[in-house]
């Protein structure tokens, strides 16, 4: 038994949960919001900790706040009452995944009020840092800063264009990491409690934050790192009671660090890529699970052989900024061959629609090592053939003949920065 | 001189932005099409005054097609 629950709530709520709390001797903290200073939950409970201004949204319903005030008052467990975040399952993965341990990028735990509150986290994070907008997405209202001198202009520009963006000049302040790579893992649930890992996909070349190319296992990947990314993965699918396939994704930087980002909770498309190094079938195994079996495989009999590489072939145009291309497909040519699998959802004639997603078909190229596997792969993209849309055939050759790629150097930022060009 | 201006994708009009008699800067987005999950902007060469709005949302329209007309 947990020995200090924190109370998410107000009102009659919170005072009868604390009441419950008290029943099994448990020590008990209340959060407010600034209008609820005075109030009888408030005086109830053991602890209190201030969450912010009266708005729901910036007090009760703030996950980041909530979080913070469980961290610094010691609360190992958080009982929500109903209403506000109590089936939020937002809110139930990010105490799980508070519980688990899983490393996040190191940053405030909520906005900063002015410039001078910034530098302060600044200064402890280490520079470079990266501004954000709270309410913000796709970029807008981000700013790297590289230094302290440069963090008040940065700030005031970054507030501006979240407030007008976004309509709050809410801005968080987070570790800047320079040119990570994207490494997930894939874990597998079922319902007997049991969860593994099925190892981990490089996946690091990317445009608009969507996977091009993906492989397994990670190439110059340190041991320890590997080691160290499958145990958060597996011990964070486990803190949520996780069922079926799903995938925790992480950053990892240049000096090694490893940083959760989010977990699909489904079938990924890269899937191939497992199962060609495993032997295993995921959607069987799926389907297994769904239907109340345990799993088909245990951790000891999972064993990765070789190497795969897996790249997608979308409709869209990498002359053209990665434009859709939709059309008629009015020639086809499909490689095959020892070690190649294709995945493809088009025939000859087929019509890419404007309806739906621009993936046309995915390459999967398995091989004794990484080597072999890549020049499989080279070899089936030269045969491909796809006329009467444009489509990203021309960027995937010119990356499998990358020397970096060849090497194993990669990370989030090639494509955009057009490593890949001429 | 009034100028058309064309979407240069094949797409979906998902978002009429702009409104007959607007003031629009050149980079301005008139429309946003929607293509393969996508939301595009289609943008104003130039800055002028909106003439006419030749599509609604809902509507599918082909590449090269006028959308909206300056003045």
């Amino acid at each position: 038994m947990f020995r200090t629950v924190l109370v998410a709530n107000r009102g009659e709520i919170a005072r009868r949960i604390v009441r419950g709390c008290r029943a099994l001797g448990l020590r008990t903290v209340a959060v407010y919001s600034e209008a609820d200073r005075d109030a009888p939950h408030v005086k109830d409970a053991d602890h209190a900790v201030l969450l912010g201004p009266a708005p729901a949204r910036e007090s009760y319903l703030s996950v980041e706040r909530i979080l913070a005030a469980a961290r610094e008052s010691g609360a190992e467990a958080v009982h929500p009452g109903y209403g506000f975040l109590s089936e939020s399952w937002r809110f139930a993965e990010a105490c799980a995944r508070a519980a688990a341990g899983v490393p996040i990028v190191p940053g405030s735990p909520e906005p900063v009020a002015d410039a001078a509150s910034a530098e302060r986290v600044a200064g402890g994070l280490g520079y470079p840092v990266i501004l954000k907008a709270a309410a913000g997405g796709g970029g807008i209202g981000m700013a790297k800063v590289a230094s302290a001198d440069e963090l008040a202009g940065a700030f005031a520009t970054a507030t501006r264009r979240a407030q007008s963006a976004f309509g709050s000049g809410q801005v968080y302040v987070e570790r800047y990491l320079e040119a990570p790579r994207h490494v997930e893992v894939q874990v597998f649930g079922d319902t007997k409690g049991t969860v593994v890992h099925l190892h981990e996909r490089e996946c690091s070349i990317q445009r608009r934050h969507q996977k091009l190319v993906e492989e397994s296992p990670a190439p110059n990947l340190d041991a320890r790192i590997r080691r160290g990314l499958t145990e958060a993965a597996v011990a964070g699918a486990r803190a949520i009671g996780y069922v079926n396939a799903g995938t925790l994704e992480f950053l990892v930087d240049a000096q090694g660090g490893f940083y959760f980002l989010e977990m699909n909770t489904r079938l990924q498309v890269e899937h191939p890529v497992t199962e060609e190094i495993t032997g295993l079938d995921l959607v069987a195994a799926q389907l297994r699970v769904a239907a109340g079996e345990p799993l088909p495989f245990t951790q000891e009999t999972i064993e990765p052989r070789g190497a795969a590489v897996e790249v997608r072939v979308y409709a869209e145009d990498p002359a053209r900024n990665f434009l859709p291309s939709p059309g008629t497909i009015t020639r086809l040519a499909l490689p095959g061959g020892e070690g190649i699998r294709l995945e493809s959802g088009v025939v000859e004639g087929s019509v890419v629609s404007v309806h739906y997603d621009a993936l046309l078909f995915k390459l999967i190229a398995r091989g004794a090592d990484r080597a072999q596997a890549i020049e499989r792969l080279a070899r089936a993209l030269d045969t491909c053939v796809v006329e009467g849309v444009k489509t990203t055939l021309p960027l995937l050759r010119t990356i499998t003949a990358h020397a970096d790629f060849r090497r194993g150097r990669v990370h989030t930022q090639m494509v955009e920065q057009g490593a890949f060009h001429g | 001189m009034a100028e058309e201006i064309k979407a240069h994708i094949t797409g979906v009009v998902f978002q009429v932005t702009a409104k007959v008699g607007d003031k629009v800067a050149a980079g301005d987005p008139v429309i946003v099409l929607e293509s393969m999950k996508m939301e595009i902007p289609v943008e104003a060469p130039r800055a002028g005054a909106v003439k006419e709005i030749r599509v609604r949302e809902g509507q599918t329209v082909q590449e090269g097609e006028t959308v909206v007309v300056l003045e």
